[in-house]
């Protein structure tokens, strides 16, 4: 049963760090989490303003210094150290080529040529051309209006040079993770190997990629495609390894009974039988790509994410809301087209309609007419340049700034009440208790709060990251952050257990919302800033309210799932024991799903700080800050790496104890 | 537990090569899971533990322990045991897709434990093939490519493979699906396609671990009926795994029972009903119909004085069931005759004994 067990002996590991609990046998753990939280605020009173670790914007430590040298003198010899000169900037060199190549070909003004070789006919015709073979119809046009309505817009080149980038870096990507996959498929070991790799990859904000990557590909397309390739990989590198896996084992066994080489039995039988799993990998490749090249343009990385970077700088809302539409609606056709190809065997398996015999010859067709429109975007000026000069995109500008003021001026009111109510009611003083606490003691509350909830190996691991995070000199900071972060995290819990709660007991809440929230989760992160932006300026709480949008979908859906898992009989019985609607909720259905409850807050957590962090360019401070100014600012440079570490700590402390306190709910 | 062996009989006309000479000899066979299996076959103490006592001891839980058969040409040979009693290792063991620990599967001649990789792939390409009891077809692949598909592993060309995939799908009776993908078709329909696929290949020996157990009783029926329709007309030799016993008894020629991993007794039908090894086949056997399975010769008795001799003349091999009418319509005692010899006589009583199933335990 998910019903929580073995609570002495835990609460007894626990009572070193909580005094008042000393000589109780049987304490529950809420009362051991109550009496650290007393101890923490008793001794924050006593011991206020002391050993805080702060340190201000411009101030840096030693270790920041050692960074900014370590970083000159790989500026200096980038080009005699044998390990850039033979492999970093062999690598950077061969993906810039690449980046360039299919720049060139669709984005920026090729060689002589004041266009690019393939103008935006051919563009859309192929991009509807390819729709259309490897998904339907339908997606194809979504993909002509969509590609069409970027030229429209204004951003033709933006979104082209976006598109190029995130090509490159999911060919890339594909080209290492299904192969990687496969093996992981077929070997246990290297499965073994590959996953702690993974998880680690996957967990960390897309924004601390970036740092350690400029140190050795400098800042630029190379950088970005790298970054996204780390990035994007592990979705496809997974779900390839689970479909290869998941390959009924009889099927494979009935090849080697017929005398299949392994070689056979990969070609014929496993990968064939994976397909549609692994184009699902790459559909989530995509989009974790299309959400890294949009972000990467803090690293210089051309495309939409410039446009939107910008304007969110300058508080240009309209500007922003442009790009930022242009990102969504470039996400939408992404994942339409993708998911539409992963459907698309199974569907024309089973529907043998009279077209399909046409098939071949219409995609010969198309074929034709797409090469048609590509010769003449090559050849003619009308057909290369997007017409007009992207007037809806000045409109949509124009009139999201109406709105934004409007907005401001009307509900300015409300929506700072709201703000403050938050901010002063919760925010302030939480991250006055964590950041004026002084170090020590909030390390080992963070050290004991792991121990209670997720056991002993958490909470060394908690102490580690505490000894980590101190001595990446950004401790205060970390804990501005961290502040934010677990206000997102609550109020994502709180709206978490009441949708998915509604979710998971309505069919018909489920199949309205659940839509929704795939939507949500496929935007990158990014553009979530422009909305909030507009409601509440550029302050720490925009940050929290992007977050929590982005951070609440995850969960709801987990609990909805979570609540739906509670065996039909074990509800049964408590109706007829006499449950009303309530005690049903709180005294089966949540506690029965507690485990998923702990995953939500694990994800909620991972979700909400990658937002928190990305915050830093509207105005949240702290590590974000740090993180962005050190790309602008060269002195600043190894103090945002350091905050970038930061970052990565906190995300493994967070992982590390939900996932104890999950895997312990869940036994 | 000393396992009966006893001679193939004559029945339903195997067809039965004059010298004799097994298909297949299993001798010695045992498998064992777990750390340092190889020792457990090897030393005599370990191999008188019991499968409870072995995992206590070493880890290692003994599947199929000292097995021995042979299978003749033509033979439709059954293994039966209980879930948990090796038998879906044994068949998996006699074509390799289970590694055996130890003892030998001597097929032409040859051991196949001896075999290397190039020698055991020709011979899952030209000589076995196996059904499964999940099929484990390729849903990506329609019936007739499904059906080729070991021809194409053997690297037979596209067109003559294809010809051979549609007069097996023909045989099978599947014809009409060809170009029907395994899960637009029932579950009975995708067993003929295993079916098919096993027998596209023209194998000597066909393998079927359990192919009817995920079936509905109807259709499994059918099924049972057209394996034996299937080897009335290609005549293959066969060795069928099953936890059913009426299947067992419906199609074996003989039947080979298993229990943790051992063989208890192997014999024919009426053997095992007749003549039970022990307690537990005997408890097995309990709820057949005795008088469905049972020969004149398990129920004859000798001739006393005062019996007619001179009542209708039936032979030892012929089924209780068959027998009734003739013997309840003749005021005297049938004679059971072989060869001219007089072997016994069979009255009402004894009829009667068996077909009210009155009779204990034989």
């Amino acid at each position: 049963m998910t019903v929580a067990v073995e609570k002495p002996e835990k609460t007894e590991a626990a009572e070193p760090a909580t005094a008042p609990a000393k000589g109780a046998r049987k304490v529950s753990r809420p009362m051991v989490i109550g009496a650290i939280l007393v101890v923490w605020l008793v001794l924050f009173a006593l011991l206020r303003g002391k050993q805080t670790l702060s340190l201000a914007v411009a101030d840096l430590t030693d270790l920041h210094r050692w960074i900014n040298d370590f970083n000159d003198s790989i500026g200096a010899n980038r080009n005699s150290n044998p390990l850039f000169l033979y492999f970093f900037n062999e690598i950077r060199l061969v993906i810039d080529n690449l980046v360039t190549f299919v720049q060139h070909l669709i984005s920026q003004p090729s060689g002589a040529r004041p266009v690019p070789e393939i103008g935006w006919l051919g563009v859309v015709g192929l991009a509807g051309f390819v729709s259309w073979a490897v998904g339907n119809w339908k997606v194809a046009l979504l993909a002509v209006a969509g590609f069409t309505f970027f030229g429209l817009q204004g951003l033709w080149q933006e979104s082209m040079d976006t598109l190029a980038l995130i090509l490159c870096a999911v060919f890339v990507a594909l080209l290492f993770a299904i192969p990687l996959g496969v093996a992981a498929g077929l070997s246990d070991r290297f499965n073994r190997l590959m996953t702690p790799f993974l998880d680690f990859m996957q967990t960390m904000p897309t924004f601390v990629y970036l740092a350690p990557l400029t140190l050795f590909f400098l800042i630029g397309g190379a950088s970005a495609t790298i970054a996204t390739v780390i990035y994007a990989a592990p979705p496809t590198i997974r779900i390839t390894a689970h479909a290869i896996r998941n390959v009924s084992k009889t099927t494979v066994e009935a090849a080697d009974s017929l005398g299949a080489t392994r070689r056979q039995s990969l070609l014929k039988v496993l990968l064939p039988m994976s397909k549609r799993t692994v184009v699902m990998g790459v559909n989530q490749t995509i989009m974790a790509a299309l959400a890294m090249v949009t972000i990467a343009a803090l690293i210089n990385a051309p495309g939409l994410g410039v446009n939107v970077l910008q304007a969110l700088q300058s508080l240009d809302v309209g500007t922003a809301f442009n790009a930022g539409l242009a990102i969504v609606i470039m996400a939408i056709v992404l994942d339409r087209v993708t998911t539409a190809a992963s459907a698309r065997e199974e569907h024309a398996r089973n529907s043998r309609n009279r077209f399909e015999k046409w098939r071949r010859p219409l995609l010969g067709a198309g074929a034709v007419v797409t090469a048609v429109l590509i010769y003449l975007s090559h050849t003619y000026l009308w057909a290369a340049d997007f017409p007009g000069d992207g007037t809806v995109g000045t409109r949509i500008a124009s009139a999201t700034d109406t709105a934004a003021n409007w907005v401001q001026d009307n509900l300015s009111g409300l929506t700072n009440a709201f703000r403050d109510a938050i901010t002063n009611g919760l925010l302030n003083p939480f991250q006055t208790l964590l950041t004026d606490s002084p170090w020590w003691l909030v390390g080992a509350v963070l050290v004991a709060l792991a121990v209670v909830l997720g056991g002993w190996k958490a909470g060394i691991t908690t102490a580690a990251c505490v000894g980590l995070l101190v001595a990446t000199g950004v401790w205060s900071d970390a804990m501005t952050t961290m502040a934010s972060t677990l206000v997102a995290t609550v109020l994502v819990m709180i709206l978490g257990i009441v949708f998915g709660v509604w979710m998971g007991r309505s069919m018909m809440a489920d199949r309205m919302i659940r839509p929704t929230l795939d939507a949500a989760q496929v935007m990158p992160p990014f553009v979530y800033l422009v909305p909030f932006l507009a409601l509440f300026g550029a302050t720490r709480f925009t940050a929290i309210v992007a977050a929590i949008v982005y951070g609440a979908p995850v969960a709801m859906k987990i609990i909805a799932d979570g609540i739906r898992a509670v065996p039909e009989t074990t509800v049964e019985a408590a109706t007829s024991a006499g449950c009303n609607t309530w005690q049903i909720i709180t005294k089966v259905q949540l506690p029965m799903s507690r485990s998923a409850l702990t995953l939500a807050t694990n994800q909620g957590l991972i979700y909400v700080l990658s937002m928190v962090v990305v915050g830093g360019l509207v105005g949240a401070g702290a590590l974000g800050y740090d993180v962005v100014a050190g790309f602008s600012q060269n002195e600043l440079y190894g103090k945002g790496l350091a905050a970038g570490l930061a970052i990565v700590l906190l995300g493994v402390m967070f992982d590390r104890i939900t996932q104890a306190a999950a895997r312990r709910a869940s036994a | 537990m000393t396992p009966t062996q006893t001679e193939v009989p004559q029945r339903r006309g195997t067809p039965q090569d004059s010298d004799g000479t097994p298909v297949i000899s299993v001798r010695n066979l045992w498998k064992v899971f777990g750390p340092k299996a190889d020792r457990v076959p090897e030393s005599e103490e370990l191999c008188g533990l019991s499968r409870r006592e072995l995992m206590d001891r070493t880890g290692c839980t003994a599947a199929v322990r000292d097995v021995n058969f042979e299978v003749a040409p033509g033979e439709v040979f059954v293994v039966m045991g209980l879930s948990g009693s090796g038998k879906s290792t044994l068949v998996r063991c006699l074509t390799r897709l289970i590694e055996p620990t130890s003892g030998e599967v001597v097929f032409e001649g040859q051991d196949i434990r001896q075999a290397d990789d190039k020698r055991l792939r020709d011979l899952r390409r030209r000589k076995f093939s196996m059904v499964f009891q999940h099929f484990g077809l390729l849903p990506h692949r329609r019936v007739v490519d499904n059906v080729a598909f070991g021809l194409e592993i053997r690297g037979m060309s596209k067109a003559e493979r294809t010809k051979r995939a549609l007069e097996v799908v023909e045989l099978v009776g599947l014809a009409g699906y060809e170009n029907s993908y395994p899960d637009q078709l029932s579950g009975g329909m995708q067993q003929r396609v295993g079916l098919a696929r096993a027998l596209a290949g023209d194998p000597d020996v066909l393998f079927f671990d359990e192919p009817f157990s995920a079936l509905d009783p109807l259709i499994r029926r059918d099924m049972q009926n057209e394996v034996i329709r299937l080897h009335h007309e290609v005549g293959k030799t066969m060795v069928f795994i099953t936890h059913d016993l009426s299947e067992a008894l419906k199609l074996g020629d003989r039947i080979l029972i298993m229990r943790d991993g051992k063989m208890v007794q192997c014999g024919t039908g009426d053997e095992l009903v007749g003549a039970p090894a022990d307690d537990y086949v005997r408890e097995f056997v309990k709820d057949v119909p005795r008088g469905d399975v049972l020969t004149l010769k398990w129920i004859m008795r000798a001739p006393e004085d005062g019996d007619d001799l001179d009542g209708p003349e039936l032979g030892p091999d012929v089924v209780v069931k068959e027998a009734t009418r003739v013997v309840l319509a003749a005021d005297k005692p049938v004679k059971v005759v072989e060869n001219g010899k007089l072997l016994g006589i069979v009255g009402d009583e004894e009829i009667l004994a068996v077909v009210a199933g009155q009779e204990g335990g034989a």
